[in-house]
């Protein structure tokens, strides 16, 4: 189908709530003002890692304006977390402290001043026990621990998997190379702040106003930490401000409130500061990273074998995902037959790591992108060109059971080619210049749910109005990446109505279907399937009304342009509004539910569950940069990035996720790090944690590749993190070639640079990274036969050719 | 969100009034006038004022007078985007201009002042932090607390210099007029600051910096250079100030003022000296800056680590030199250019 086909789908529209967030009408949780209502306050710890001796409120209750002050003991002793593996949190610590910022205490009062002041009257006391700050540290010792479950001491997960025979792979290759990388966390960095409000009705049920990406798992958090039955809940999200990841969660502020407004008979608001804001984290995962490849001398890879040495900190969160997301992708850009993962994730005292845009998988796709880009330089061949020869095939398996359907890799990488002049640059521009290549694949929804059922992902219902309106209700949470935007799309071109004509109403668990949440890059694809499939019920409903009404058969029947006509004779019809008043006639009240379940596609070995996706989308980048070679300053100069969307059903936010990609990728790159002393977050600000400006944003040139993958609404893969991952490693390997320094850490820092070419001068390697690996065995690898190569399975729906 | 605490706002319209209200109200008050820095920092509880003494509405404050030829007056309270666009400035002392519009951000550009910028407050990343974080962590000297935690067996407090436009109007001779309820005064640029980071004025406490008085401009050239991590937002790391003037192609005077590299801006004497007199020689200025390096004593308390600033400041120095010679910026490209 082409897009002339479509009225609404490929169309570059404005968002539906662009307007509101233009001219600042957006109601974001901070901005909820109710009657009586309270704020609240939490005081965290001083501590990186200590035992809790006693916790003493009186000073702060006898503050006036204070209304009531909680701790630990005053919920249910039952802990939370977003796994149920990892059900390590308090929503206020009762024993211990595992990193500077846990919440100890909190307190509501009249308002946010008072509060802050009563926190910090609160008297804590604790034994202070020796913090574990690095994942080294972590692995080397197992005297002092952080929790009492776990793999091992410290150990949160230990994993090994191997699919073919690695070795076997490394004896028939022509070049074995091995290399050592460091990706640094990083975190979200969202403009908005969380905050969440929450209210009790009088006859006993609560309402969670919160700036979450996931309300479905805030709710069940809330209904499980404060034992309450789920149909006393009612999550509502909040416009969010910017999430990337950072508001996946269940968090101790949204119990707290909770339990306050509970406590105090009043709405109780928070609203953290930035500094609380890099305590929550769930960031970036620092990853200590080893790679191995064999490979024939045209750079066919023959075996990969990958080890990640994942650093958590406090809690577990997605940790277990994160892991193995550490591990699961790299067969699904380039085919590789055999191929070994291991890794480890290790507790230390440091908020927790979690998902951030790409979630696990842009640190081993910088040390996968800097290795070849050796490897290609090692075998004097074209790192493009190679990358090129060595994509994977569309409709095939990797050999860790994963199924790729469409895949538009070449066209990108020819796109990007083509466009950034890269066979006239590399190694060719004058000594300070330089272009890097990287290429990526990422998952379009995770296949499997965070807690095991068999229900469907994602559901909606569209319902219209005798006048033509139409709403759709849908858990889907709009976090500014445009998913209200999309739902509207799908139901305008499934009825043929104006965009305008219809009301989303999202992300609240009183009125609307589940969706989990907007993560994984999920919403575009389960949300708008379970969005089309409602209004197609609906249409069909409708053409059935018309139908009869026309004299013609129903399938003679269109819906466009905001009528219902005769396709033959388009002059034979009614208006929409006048088919919803037929339909109603003869239906009853309209309204349709529709949902969506990914296909069980996940490989039959335990560990399995992540990796798997209906679809996967692909990314070629090529970063121009300059290197200053006396400052070792780094400016990325241009960069042109190719994505496979599938099909851009509005190609002005693909290019905005795509921008939006890059920019982040170029911050991780370049200076984004969480890096901490004595225990504490060195620089929890947004003046010193540095991120950039527009001012280091460069030229961006984005190409939309479309494959239209039957697995999507309208062919529709995703866009909103697939497109960061290449953009790191290009930049690198742009340093390269420009000065000759490998920097296989990120960020990529102006000392860093320097000092390699100071190395260079010295005659030795121009490589600043890592130097060695911790010790530590990894579990006997669970053996499984690779699936590389195979067809996928005649299940897989395919495109229709031609 | 941080709250600000509590305090009274007075808004003198003169001078006179402003010095005696903060006689008056004694060390429980603070000036302010664009607030820029002062507010943030009294969120985080650095400065806990009952009183601000606002400046904002003291109009004689405002304004760039005077001829470049006679000596250009710049009002402290003129704001820093005012002071980087004047044209005078522009043109006769490019490099003021250039430190000015290289503080911060636009919109804080907008509401900072040029005084503001000369006297702000040392930085110190143990320092400019929430009083949580520094309660954590444990206080330090500079407040609530009575040990340095950069160099934790020091007398003295390490917080770092960071202004941008200081080292500037120091390489140029400025001189600044002190207003207080004894009377006025004015003083070299030079002699404003004192290498200890918390008692870094050499100011009292009710004097209120006036002026800014630039000397004739006779073939001056000048430039700034400032080390931060990004375009925008971020205080200097380094700064680099260099004022010289030439005869006959020889340098008849130099002075090189370094930023951010201690509690004070610090004039790298010794090699300023060796300029005077000689061409400016690639050869030359690579000595120079080497010599220009030395006082640069920058400790591990801001962005970027000390040991690169330290070798930042060589680079940063000979760029500055090489610039006003008209030479390109690096060595290695030199035969290129020429």
């Amino acid at each position: 189908m082409s897009t002339e086909e479509f009225s609404v789908i490929g169309k570059p529209l404005a968002k539906v709530d662009a307007w509101e967030k233009v001219v600042g009408a957006a109601r974001y949780a901070d901005d909820f003002f109710l009657p009586r209502m309270a704020y609240a306050k939490i005081r965290r710890s001083d501590h990186p890692h200590a035992l809790i001796k006693r916790v003493d409120t009186t000073r702060a209750q006898a503050l006036p304006g204070v209304y009531a002050v909680v701790t630990g003991r005053d919920f249910p002793a039952v802990k939370f977390g977003i796994l149920p593996v990892s059900q390590d949190e308090e929503a206020l610590c009762t024993d211990k402290v595992r990193m500077v910022g846990d919440p100890i205490a909190a307190v509501a009062a009249v308002d946010e001043e008072t509060a802050e002041k009563a926190a910090d009257l609160i008297d804590v006391e604790y034994e202070v026990l020796p913090p574990i700050m690095s994942v080294e540290e972590a692995l080397a010792q197992d005297k002092v621990r952080i929790h009492e479950y776990g793999d091992g001491p410290n150990i949160h997960k230990a994993v090994a998997f191997e699919f073919g025979d690695v070795e076997e792979g490394f004896r028939q290759a022509d070049l074995v190379r091995e290399d050592v990388f460091f990706y640094q966390g990083n975190t979200h960095l969202p403009m908005e702040q969380h905050a969440a409000v929450a209210q009790w009705s009088p006859d006993g049920k609560l309402t969670l106003w919160s700036s979450t990406q996931t309300p479905h798992y805030v709710h069940r958090a809330l209904a499980k930490t404060l034992q309450m039955p789920p149909a006393w809940i009612r999550v509502i999200a909040a416009p969010v401000g910017g999430g990337f990841g950072g508001k996946t969660d269940p968090f101790s502020h949204e119990i707290v409130v909770a339990r306050l407004a509970q406590l105090t008979g009043r709405p109780v608001k928070i609203g953290l500061t930035r500094e609380e804001v890099f305590y929550c984290h769930r960031g970036r995962h620092p990853v200590l990273m080893w790679i191995k490849t064999g490979v024939t001398k045209n750079g066919e890879i023959l075996a990969m074998h990958c080890r990640s040495y994942v650093d958590g900190g406090a809690y577990g969160s997605y940790g277990v995902a994160s892991l193995l997301y550490t591990g699961a992708l790299q067969t699904v850009t380039y085919k590789v037959p055999r191929y070994k993962f291991e890794g480890v994730r290790a507790f230390t005292n440091k908020p927790p790591c979690g998902p951030k845009r790409g979630h696990g998988t842009p640190q081993p796709r910088y040390a996968l992108e800097c290795h070849l880009d050796k490897v290609a330089e090692q075998l004097r061949l074209d790192p493009a060109e190679m990358r090129r020869r060595i994509a994977v095939d569309e409709y095939t398996k990797t050999a860790n059971h994963l199924t790729i359907t469409t895949c538009g890799l070449r066209e990108c990488i020819d796109r990007v080619v083509e466009a950034s002049g890269w066979r006239e640059k590399h190694r060719k521009l004058p000594y300070g210049k330089g272009v890097g290549f990287a290429c990526s694949s990422y998952l379009t929804g995770a296949g499997l749910p965070i807690y095991w059922n068999d229900m469907p992902h994602s559901g909606a219902i569209v319902k219209v109005d005798r006048g033509g309106g139409v709403a759709i209700l849908c858990g889907a949470t709009e976090i500014g990446q445009g998913s209200d935007s999309v739902l509207t799309y799908v139901v305008a071109e499934q009825l043929g109505i104006d965009p305008k004509d219809i009301r989303v109403a999202t992300a609240d668990s009183d009125l609307t279907p589940v969706d989990l949440g907007s993560y994984s890059s999920r919403v575009t694809l389960m949300a708008g399937h379970a969005a089309a499939q409602a209004a197609e019920r609906i249409r069909t409903l409708l053409h059935e009304a018309v139908a009869k009404k026309l004299e013609v058969a129903p399938a003679e029947l269109v819906s466009r342009g905001g009528r219902v006509f005769v396709k033959d004779d388009p002059e034979r019809g009614v208006s929409f509004a006048e088919a919803a008043v037929l339909g109603e006639t003869m239906h009853g009240t309209l309204a349709c539910t529709g949902s969506y379940t990914p296909p069980k596609r996940a490989g039959k070995f335990k560990g399995s569950g992540v990796g798997p996706s209906p679809c996967y989308s692909y990314t070629a980048c090529v970063a121009e940069v300059s290197v200053d070679p006396d400052t070792g300053e780094v400016k990325v100069d241009r960069v042109w990035i190719a994505h496979d969307v599938g099909r851009a059903l509005n190609p002005l936010l693909v290019e905005g996720q795509v921008e939006g990609s890059v920019y982040m990728g170029l911050g991780e790159a370049l200076m984004e790090e969480q890096v901490f002393r004595e225990g504490l977050h060195k620089i929890p600000s947004m003046l010193e944690y540095k991120s950039p400006t527009t001012l280091e944003t460069p030229e961006i040139y984005t190409i939309l590749v479309e494959t239209v993958d039957p697995e999507g609404p309208f062919g529709a893969k995703e866009a909103g993190q697939g497109p960061l991952l290449p953009v790191p490693p290009a930049v690198a390997n742009a340093v390269h070639d420009a000065v000759g320094a490998r920097i296989d850490e990120v960020p990529i820092s102006p000392e860093k640079v320097a000092r390699a070419l100071e190395l260079k001068k010295q005659g030795k390697p121009a490589r600043v990274g890592p130097e060695r690996l911790p010790v530590f065995k990894f579990p006997e690898p669970v053996k499984v036969a690779s699936a590389f190569g195979e067809a996928a399975d005649p299940s897989v729906k395919r495109k229709t050719q031609g | 969100m941080m709250r600000l605490p509590p305090f009274t706002y007075l808004a003198p319209l003169s001078v006179g009034e402003a010095v005696r209200m903060m006689a008056d109200h004694g060390p429980e008050a603070m000036f302010v006038a664009g607030g820029t820095d002062l507010y943030p920092n009294m969120k985080r509880r650095q400065f806990e004022p009952k009183v601000l003494v606002g400046l904002r509405g003291i109009r004689e404050l405002v304004g760039v007078r005077g001829e470049a030829t006679t000596g250009l007056v710049i009002g402290a309270g003129t704001t820093l985007t005012d002071v980087s666009e004047h044209p005078a400035v522009r043109e006769h002392v490019p490099a003021l201009a250039v430190a000015a519009g290289l503080v911060s951000t636009p919109p804080l550009r907008n509401m900072g002042t040029i005084g503001g910028n000369v006297c702000v407050d040392p930085r110190c990343n143990y320092y400019n932090q929430s009083y949580q974080w520094r309660r954590a962590i444990g206080f330090c000297m500079k407040k609530d607390g009575d040990i340095c935690l950069v160099a934790p067996g020091s007398s003295r407090c390490w917080a770092v210099s960071s202004t941008d436009t200081a080292p500037v109007l120091w390489s140029l001779g400025a001189r600044a007029r002190l207003v207080g309820v004894g009377g006025e005064r004015v003083v070299p640029v030079a002699s404003l600051f004192k290498d200890d980071g918390i008692d870094y004025l050499a100011k009292a406490r009710d004097e209120v910096l006036t002026e800014i008085l630039l000397p004739p401009v006779d073939g001056l050239r000048c430039a700034y250079l400032k080390l931060r991590r990004r375009g925008s937002f971020d205080f200097p790391v380094l700064g680099v100030a260099v004022a010289l003037s030439l005869d006959g192609g020889r340098v008849k005077t130099a002075k090189i003022v370094l930023g951010a590299v201690a509690s004070q801006p610090r004039e790298a004497v010794e090699a300023g000296a060796l300029l005077v007199g000689e061409r400016l020689t690639p050869a030359l200025i690579a000595e120079v800056a080497g010599v220009a390096a030395r006082p640069s004593k920058p400790l591990d308390n801001t962005d970027l680590t000390h040991p690169y600033r330290k070798k930042m400041t060589k680079v940063f120095v000979a760029r500055a030199l090489r610039r006003l010679a008209g030479l390109p910026d690096s060595p290695e490209n030199e035969e290129e250019v020429a």
